[in-house]
């Protein structure tokens, strides 16, 4: 029987069989219906969905394996949640090597979207971190897949949107930390041009760099944004500060969306001048500043019944002052962004997965409520911008890029496509194959 | 450190259970039929702080060797402070109703496997005074519904065995838990369309702890079934014979 499947952007709306893995052992359930694997949901765009077909739901694969706190080598099954691991980690001084802005997503999830974080500059993608996996396929096939050992198919893994087959476990290599706290700077910035200077001069020295831009100024004020810089503080600081816990939800979903050009403008306005001064130091809990959006469960619901599509892009270096400005003005004159556009510049590390979406660029992301042709225009022409520089679009964000597009941002899509096991498939890959 | 024994260990509540105990340094026996699922299982809770973990296969319907594998539990840890008595299968009402066969199978995996269980154990708490057998019985139990009163049947004998149980144990200071989940998001009853009932094995595995800890007699899991329980329980005869539940 098929039940909805929602992905976390909540377009485009599915239906799916659901099939519950909770024993690595096993084989991939019997049938015709095409699989793709799902973890915790988190994808925004159609990525994890498989209209019509069957969801191989993994959270019942949540069980740790093996961990060496002298090592900091941690085994664990695929189902896994990364909260799961900071909560086993951070106690005994390991710490993700690289987590995005949510800690509830699987380790599975994190592989099959080769995920990036603050500290890509540094650290590269989650992929580089793996050790290990096995990836069991539909014809009943175990194989371990190392950087060594079937590297191929660990390539064609990472990045390869679940696409290849079930990963049941994997073995990561974490990283060492003095405590949960983090030494933070916020740097408040006027223009793009001053991003481009801060993240330069900051990438030696911090381990984590991010910018927040407000995409609803436009005139003067085009491109402002707060940049923030952050390193794993060295030992438990003096003060004791508060963590940040679930403290707030969203219980249901508003009939329209809570977020138009209104409050757009109104919170971007009051985000920007919350802070006193050009630069502001803190100490805070490693929550509050890797996962803020963590604290509100089910944000999402905030975009009402219709959804919201996030676009998230990188452009090459030599294009990205330009292009990115072009972005933003195409955004501000819309009128249509989110409260969370972030930008970030990428580091030089080659990606590990055949499909990986970081490289050597700048990215920027961003949400948009969904208001039918009108938003999906005005994406199709961001993509136009993108495409142009020589960027890409993420797929693990999208719901809507054409094809054509698809092909021009990952031309290793037609390599890649060898991999993919006969019988997995999914929503995303189905639109952007053909 | 507490020291553990759980029956049914490789069950969903069981097992999230089992988390909340190996996190706080314990020490755990574990029985269950799939060997493999014991080991995964075992292996998950040493790395989440087990202060050491063993593991005994065990059919809960073979009854003549519950008394072996208790031993064996005993070597293992020492002795118990608790018993959790956790399996169970959701048995299918309509093919209970077209066979004999099915019908006393289920009631033996879900009511007489569990008091043979609990029999056998008792006096190995009873000779130190001490301990909790906690046993995870549930509202279906509570009053016998078409839709699965095999089951309910089953649940209705736990309850009222630990009932009287915990009666004769009390002034000997073994506490006697019955625990009775609502709806609960497991394999178990992965074919039912959830709603705003159903709870997680997570909370229930919660519940479970705290109920131990305080020493709780009875737990509704969680607690607001207390609530749609009582009035059920008292819904008068004449009305509830025509209810559809």
């Amino acid at each position: 029987m098929d039940s909805p499947a929602d992905s976390w952007g909540r377009y485009p709306r599915t239906t799916a069989r659901v099939v519950r893995v909770t024993d690595r052992h096993q084989p991939l359930p019997p049938g015709d219906a095409s699989y793709l694997p799902y973890g915790n949901g988190r994808s925004y765009g159609d990525s994890c969905l498989n209209d019509g077909g069957v969801l191989l739901h993994t959270r019942g694969l949540d069980r740790f394996i093996a961990f060496d706190p002298a090592t900091g080598e941690l085994t664990c099954e695929a189902g896994t949640l990364l909260a799961d691991i900071l909560d086993l980690a951070v106690p005994q001084g390991w710490f993700l090597p690289v987590t995005p802005g949510t800690r509830f997503v699987t380790v599975g999830g994190a592989i099959a979207n080769d995920v990036h974080g603050k500290n890509h500059h540094r650290s590269g993608t989650f992929g580089h971190h793996v050790r290990a996996f096995e990836l069991l396929r539909s014809d009943g096939s175990r194989m371990r897949c190392t950087a060594d050992e079937n590297a191929d198919w660990f390539a064609a893994t990472i990045g390869g949107l679940g696409l290849t087959g079930l990963v049941t476990h994997a073995t990561l290599q974490l990283r060492r930390i003095a405590g949960p706290w983090m030494v933070t700077e916020s740097h408040r910035f006027g223009e793009l041009s001053e991003f481009f200077a801060l993240s330069a001069g900051s990438e030696a020295d911090y381990e984590y760099t991010v910018a927040w831009i407000d995409c609803a100024a436009t005139g003067a004020s085009l491109g402002r944004g707060l940049f923030s810089r952050a390193n794993h503080a060295p030992s438990r600081p003096s003060a004791r500060p508060t963590p940040a816990t679930r403290r707030l939800s969203v219980p249901l979903t508003p009939p329209v969306s809570m977020i138009g050009p209104l409050t757009l403008r109104a919170f971007n306005q009051f985000y920007y001048h919350r802070q006193h001064g050009k630069v502001a130091h803190a100490v805070t809990h490693y929550e509050p500043f890797f996962y803020p959006l963590d604290a509100i469960g089910g944000w999402n619901r905030l975009y009402g019944p219709r959804g919201f599509l996030q676009y998230q892009c990188v452009v090459p270096p030599g294009a990205a002052m330009d292009a990115m400005a072009t972005l933003v003005r195409i955004i501000a004159a819309a009128g249509g962004g989110s409260f969370l556009a972030v930008l970030k510049q990428f580091g030089e590390q080659l990606s590990p997965g055949m499909l990986s979406f970081p490289r050597p660029g700048t990215t920027l992301a961003l949400d948009f409520p969904f208001r039918g042709p009108t938003t999906l225009d005005l994406l199709n022409r961001l993509d136009d911008v993108v495409a142009e520089a020589g960027g890409a679009v993420y797929p693990a964000k999208d719901a809507r890029m054409s094809g054509t597009r698809f092909r021009q941002y990952f031309p290793q899509w037609e390599a890649f496509s060898r991999y993919i096991d006969p019988r997995f498939s999914s929503s995303f890959w189905r639109r952007v194959e053909s | 450190m507490q020291k553990i024994l759980i029956a049914g260990a490789t069950s969903a509540i069981a097992e999230a259970t089992a988390r909340l105990y190996a996190a706080s340094g314990s020490r755990l026996h574990l029985l269950g039929r799939n060997v493999a699922r014991l080991k995964d299982i075992a292996d998950d809770l040493r790395v989440r702080g087990a202060a050491d973990v063993t593991t005994g296969v065990l059919d809960m319907n073979d009854v003549d060797a519950h008394a072996s594998a208790i031993e064996q539990a005993i070597t293992a840890l020492g002795e118990i402070d608790i018993v959790l008595v956790a399996h169970g299968t959701l048995p299918d009402q309509p093919a209970c109703e077209a066979s004999v066969q099915v019908t006393l199978r289920e009631f033996a995996t879900n009511g007489t496997s569990t008091i043979a269980f609990v029999t056998a154990v008792v006096p190995h708490l009873l000779s130190r005074r001490a301990g909790t057998i906690a046993v995870i019985s549930s509202v279906a139990g509570d009053r016998g519904r078409q839709s699965n009163y095999v089951y309910g049947a089953a649940k209705a004998a736990v309850t009222t065995f630990l009932s009287g149980l915990r009666q004769r144990l009390g002034r000997d200071g073994v506490n006697v838990l019955t625990i009775k989940p609502g709806f609960v998001d497991t394999p178990m009853t992965a074919a039912f369309k959830k709603g705003a009932l159903w709870a997680t094995p997570d909370a229930i595995a919660a519940g479970i702890e705290r109920a131990i800890d305080r020493r709780a007699g009875e737990a509704y899991l969680p607690r607001f079934w207390w609530a749609i329980m009582f009035v059920i329980r008292h819904i008068p005869e004449f009305i509830f014979r025509r209810l559809k539940l």
